[in-house]
């Protein structure tokens, strides 16, 4: 449970496109990491290839190491697919599987790992859930699909569904832009709450959401346009917000970007 | 200098995240002037219908309503004609399996051996081309490199642009030896089960049931594989992704998103399919042999479809009151792919809830 994250050298591409340059930062277990910048400015793009998922695009590639705990998951002898199982995502759009209840959502990756035991699989579910606080809205109507929920509820199950599997690190791209405020604080603070057990790394556009929910803020930008993207600082999210070392950081958080 | 201003949520970050759009979080002031756009229709006159609009709805109901009228037509052609021939029948033309039109003054006919053989026909070329098609469609949507998928789905779908009488000629003359050992070895070790059993006609011509659903289902290979490709293509990648983040294998992620997701769609591609076989006519004509016994249940019979009864009885039209015999045969025909149809669209819309 709740690893640390080493990156070293990251350059990612898609296809010719050199989209990220040379990121390296840490990540410290039980903590909450998170990464700001314009967009276009491969913010996604570092944080899916912190699980492996950045490779399943036709074209894409990853040079450099990431290392969890000091296993660096892209050596050779790593299965993605396992990496995956360790490192649980959350989308920027919520993503339940339309044809699941919301019950087999939950328990989707562990059913994928081979558990079958239905009173392991129902008490995990609602492990899941009651870690997510969706389990209240949804007790009563487990065997429903799970597209029938609400938006915000949607994320929530999605959550839900990543941390079933008791992953090492959870990974979130934007998770909140499709919601609504309210939704947006019960995910802000199921952040804080997960914080406890996960190493959770977030990428939003919300300046107060990062401000927030993060212990430390990473700063990526563009050099130019066409240009790969690349870290400009990583600091404690206090710092960044407050003294950032680079100009370009201070003219990001205030506005005066551009 | 602005060291000071900054706080650790700085005011100008509101601004920031206002305007990149952090999907209605804070409802912006910019929303409101837009108020216009949406009070036009309120505070205009009344739904005004423009001169294009009425046009184009015009050309869509009126090629609606012709579609509708022609079958309704087709189908009262069909009954006009079929409905006194089935007076004059000496035989239930529903349970005999006799067939003897040559005396318009005794016509003694029944569909239930064409039905029979029809259906047993369709259902050959559906268990071979179901699971085929299924595979294709997986293979090129979800295996294939996109440089080898192209060429081969092109070549997937020119099998369709085969003339159906090239593949009852090749169907007959040269599939059906090279399945003759194939089918001895079935009747052989499966003979046991009626489908399986000896069959009414020479299994060494080749010119039976399974012939005949053996190329009708590579003939049905086209039109169910590119439906059902199309299909599997349009699952969505958030889904995909999110079955992969899971750490679902490439099969997983098949079984998990792109399987339900596109079910509905195969199953209609099937059925679409399977109206298709109901009506071949002239591969079947070639390939199927005439036995001098009813249908026996065995897929190494011969026999004739409705289709396949009529077109070789066509030339020998001269009597009305025998027509009228196998337009009743047509009649059920094109009831039977009706039935099929709704049949289809009645399994795919059985599961809405989860769609
Ligand atoms: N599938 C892809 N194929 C090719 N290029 C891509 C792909 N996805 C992203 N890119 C490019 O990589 C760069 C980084 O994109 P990325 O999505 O990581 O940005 P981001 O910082 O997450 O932006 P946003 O804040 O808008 O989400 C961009 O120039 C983008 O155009
Ligand atoms: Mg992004």
């Amino acid at each position: 449970m709740a690893k640390r994250i080493d990156v070293k050298d990251l350059n990612i591409y898609y296809g010719k496109f050199h989209a990220v340059d040379g990121v390296t930062l840490s990540v410290p277990p039980r903590s909450v990491t998170a990464f700001i910048g314009p967009s276009g400015c491969g913010k996604s793009t570092v944080l899916r290839s912190l699980n492996r998922m950045h490779e399943v695009i036709p074209g894409a590639r990853v040079e450099g190491d990431v290392l969890l705990d000091g296993q660096n998951i892209y050596a050779s002898a790593v299965d993605p697919v396992q990496v995956r199982r360790t490192i649980g995502m959350v989308f920027q759009r919520p993503n339940p599987f339309p044809t699941m209840s919301i019950r087999d959502n939950v328990v989707a990756g562990l059913k994928l790992a081979g558990v079958r035991n239905k009173s392991q699989l129902d008490e995990v579910a609602e492990r899941a859930l009651r870690g997510a606080n969706l389990w209240n809205e949804v007790k009563d109507r487990l065997n429903r699909p799970g597209g029938g929920l609400s938006g915000g509820q949607q994320q929530r199950l999605c959550i839900a569904r990543a941390i079933a599997v008791r992953p090492d690190v959870l990974l979130m791209d934007e998770p909140c832009s499709a919601l609504d405020p309210i939704s947006t604080l019960a995910i802000e603070d199921l952040i804080t709450e997960l914080k406890k057990d996960y190493t959770i790394v977030i990428v939003t556009h919300n300046m107060q959401q990062a401000a927030r929910v993060s212990d430390q803020t990473a700063f990526f930008n563009l050099a130019g346009v066409g240009q790969p993207g690349r870290l400009v600082e990583i600091d404690d999210t206090e710092k960044i917000f407050s003294n950032p070392t680079q100009k370009a950081t201070e003219d990001y958080i205030s506005g005066r970007f551009g | 200098m602005s060291e000071s201003s900054a706080t650790p949520t700085p005011a100008g970050a509101s601004v920031d995240s206002g305007n990149t759009g952090v999907g209605g979080r804070v409802p912006s002031a910019d929303t409101t002037p837009e108020g216009p756009i949406s009070a036009q229709p309120v505070t205009g006159n009344k739904t005004k219908v423009r001169p294009g609009d009425r046009i184009f709805r015009g050309l869509t109901t009126g090629s609606g309503v012709l579609v509708v009228v022609l079958i309704g037509l087709i189908g009262l052609f069909l009954l006009v004609q079929a409905i006194p021939s089935i007076g004059l029948d000496q035989v239930n033309f529903l349970t005999s399996r006799e067939w003897s039109t040559n005396d318009p003054a005794n016509l003694r006919f029944g569909i239930l051996d064409l039905l029979l053989v029809t259906v047993a026909t369709s259902v050959v070329a559906l268990v071979i081309a179901m699971p085929v098609s299924l595979g294709i469609a997986l293979f090129l949507t979800q295996y294939a490199p996109p440089k080898l998928a192209r060429p081969f789905a092109y070549a997937v779908d020119l099998l369709a642009a085969v003339p159906s009488i090239i593949f009852g000629l090749w169907g007959l003359y040269v599939l059906a030896p090279q399945l003759a050992p194939i089918a001895s070895w079935l009747n052989d070790t499966l003979g046991f089960i009626p489908i399986f059993a000896d069959g009414n006609v020479s299994s060494e011509i080749g010119g039976t049931i399974f012939t005949a659903g053996v190329v009708l289902g590579i003939m049905l290979l086209p039109i169910i594989t590119s439906l059902t490709r199309e299909v599997f293509q349009r699952t969505p990648v958030a889904q995909i992704e999110g079955a992969l983040a899971l750490g679902a294998t490439r099969w997983e992620v098949i079984r998990t998103t792109v399987l339900p997701f596109g079910k509905a769609g195969y199953i209609s591609a099937s059925m679409l399919g399977l109206g298709r076989a109901l009506g071949e006519t002239i591969a079947l004509t070639i390939i199927l042999l005439a036995p001098s016994t009813t249908f026996g249940g065995s897929i190494f019979d011969g026999g004739a479809t409705f289709a396949s009864k009529i077109a070789s009885a066509s030339s020998e039209f001269n009597d009305p009151r025998s027509v009228g015999a196998y337009i009743t045969a047509g009649l059920v025909l094109f009831l039977l792919t009706f039935l099929v149809n709704f049949a289809g669209r009645a399994i795919v819309s059985g599961k809405k809830e989860y769609r």
